[in-house]
């Protein structure tokens, strides 16, 4: 009778990390995947998934959609519903190594994609928005049908597993990528199942996620009225539209969307000296104040060509950086970061709403 | 005894450590959790970095880390010693009843949350640079001294301490202009009592790590104590 819930501590709390190359120099997965191995008691084999970007750059100018299927029928009506919107380039069978930790897998597929020229047109939209729409259009409206990766040159990789598991299982060794993020999932209110591993992905925007935030629904409900729908029943998922919104469709800055998202309490923003700063901080906190994500969380936010790490204003989960050379480690532990770089330097705990943003030098990538 | 536990789980490496009777040196860790949870009467260093919950509810033994730890070091002990050469992460010395942690650079947010005292258990934890946000939250007992060595133009404390603190002391040492205080506590000057208690925990703190004593007194050291005058006059109407 010891394994009652309730009755038995499950010492977990998800784990992420991330790895950048700021000169872009390629590396394999092997070193995050290997990152996550000392972290493993944070996951409970519910979920891991990988974000790798730079590892398609034979199709760097083609959107790489990355799809589970249900079963065949799913993916033949699919590929039809693609076929009137997308120029598809390649589509392909992921590969995977059948190994006894990851079970009961989707058909998993995927395709590099253009949008016609003749859609976008009549539709009046740009390309990305076609993209984003059409996302979402697939996964609230296709039964048994998930995209969980549409951006351009970058993939993300996810399992009802661990993490470590994942990653062999997607043979990420053999992908070659100068930003990496990972994550060891540990659900709390909702189901593990493959759509639910994190990243969540919208165009290259990727979030890995550790906490559970309390905002959910507030946030869920002010997103939706921009045609962002979420479908993963998860609360991760809301924070990747509400990345997308703020960066893509509103223009901010990366250290703008965390002021907004993280935004100080309003005592710290009274105690600002700097008067234009204070303006700037009272500004997005007031035009933007559903999208203020409340409860525990860091995040990594991975995007063509760098990466932001974010903790909850009052830094309710941890955080570690490092360097190295040209390389930048973010971790949920300390022990994560050593695993990747031994001789890893200048290790720093970023302070809660703080955002780390690495970005690989201009044309690097 | 050397006992090199790359790649070995948390169980199995607190095994090993009650196997040895007497000192033991841990080689290669990386990461593994609640090393010499409850343990009495081992002297363990470690090399490396030592996963979360490091000695929790330590009931006597004594740890050295040669490195940096991550959180929730001392997570409710009740007795021993913990010395950490480095950083140590969020949460050091959660609920703590007893004994003392030392550590030499910076602690991260909420040290010393719910640290508590009862008559002669009277825990103490030293940091010899900064700390994070929310120190001593609902602090209950013991002594928490901050000493901001080399911290530069840094605070010597994020936003919030002694939220919610309700006994025990804190000791900051020199400038604490700009760090705002929740009006449950009293913020006073050291008097010659209160230096007498700081010079007495600073000794082992400093020669563990080769500081001198009579440098670090030198500058002034606030001393913050709830104000127990009235202590639920801020949280019910006042009648």
């Amino acid at each position: 009778m010891s394994n009652i819930e309730g009755h038995v501590r499950i010492p977990s709390g998800c784990a992420i990390a991330a790895v950048i190359s700021k000169d872009g120099k390629s590396m394999t997965g092997e070193k995050i995947v290997d990152s996550m191995k000392p972290m493993h008691d944070r996951s409970n084999g519910l979920g891991g998934g990988f974000a790798a970007y730079g590892i398609y750059k034979d199709y760097k100018d083609f959107y790489a959609l990355h799809m589970f299927y249900k079963d065949r029928a799913s993916r033949k009506n699919c590929e039809q519903f693609l076929k009137e919107r997308f120029e598809i380039v390649q589509s392909e069978i992921i590969p995977t190594r059948k190994i006894p930790q990851i079970t009961d897998e989707p058909i998993i597929w995927r395709y590099f994609v253009s949008p016609l020229k003749s859609v976008l047109a009549a539709l009046q939209q740009d390309e990305k928005e076609f993209v984003a729409a059409t996302v979402m259009k697939i996964n609230a409206e296709m039964e048994g049908t998930y995209v969980f990766s549409s951006g351009k040159n970058m993939g993300t990789f996810k399992a009802v597993g661990f993490p470590e598991d994942v990653g062999v299982f997607y043979k990420l060794d053999e992908y070659e990528g100068y930003m990496w993020t990972a994550h060891g999932r540990y659900p709390t209110n909702t189901p593990g199942w493959w759509g639910g591993a994190h990243p969540f992905t919208l165009l290259d925007y990727s979030v890995v996620h550790n906490g559970e935030i309390s905002s959910y629904d507030a946030n869920r409900r002010f997103i939706e009225m921009f045609g962002y729908k979420c479908t993963l029943q998860t609360d991760t998922e809301v924070i990747t539209y509400i990345m997308d919104y703020l960066l893509r469709v509103q223009n901010l800055s990366l250290q703008q969307a965390a002021n907004v998202i993280a935004a100080p309490f309003w005592s710290t923003i009274d105690a600002v000296s700097d008067p234009e700063e204070q303006k700037r901080l009272k500004y997005l906190r007031t035009v933007f104040s559903s999208l203020l994500i409340t409860g525990p969380f860091s995040i990594v936010l991975g995007f063509n060509g760098g990466l932001m790490a974010l903790n909850d204003r009052l830094k309710l989960r941890s955080m570690v950086t490092g360097q190295k050379d040209d390389k930048v480690f973010i971790a949920s532990e300390e022990a994560a970061i050593r695993v990747m770089e031994p001789d890893a330097e200048n290790i720093c705990y970023p302070a809660g709403g703080q955002a780390v943003i690495v970005k690989v030098k201009d044309g690097a990538f | 005894m050397v006992l090199n536990v790359n790649g070995l789980d948390y169980k199995s490496l607190n095994e090993k450590i009650r196997d040895v009777s007497d000192k033991c040196h841990i080689t290669g860790c990386c990461g593994q959790r609640f090393i010499g949870a409850g343990m009495s009467g081992k002297n363990i260093t470690i090399d490396g970095v030592p996963g979360n919950a490091l000695g929790a509810y330590l009931n006597g033994a004594s740890i050295t880390v040669n490195a940096n730890a991550q959180d929730a070091v001392g997570d409710t002990m009740n007795d021993g010693q913990i010395v950490i050469h480095g950083n140590t992460g969020d949460a050091a010395g959660y609920a703590m009843r007893g004994g003392k942690i030392y550590v030499k650079g910076n602690a991260g947010y909420r040290a010393g949350i719910h640290m508590k005292e009862y008559k002669n258990k009277v825990p103490v934890m030293i940091i010899g640079g900064i700390t994070g946000s929310f120190l001593g939250e609902y602090q209950a007992g013991g002594i928490i001294i901050v000493l901001g060595l080399d911290k530069n133009d840094k605070k010597i404390v994020g936003n919030f301490p002694c939220t919610g603190m309700h006994g025990g002391k804190i000791f900051l040492r020199g400038d604490i202009s700009g760090i705002k205080f929740p009006s449950n506590v009293c913020v006073t000057t050291a008097d010659s009592s209160d230096m007498e208690s700081v010079k007495e925990n600073l000794s082992e703190f400093c020669s563990l790590f080769g500081f001198e004593t009579k440098d670090i007194l030198k500058s002034q050291f606030s001393v913050i104590t709830p104000d127990s005058k009235n202590p639920y006059k801020q949280m019910y109407v006042a009648n």
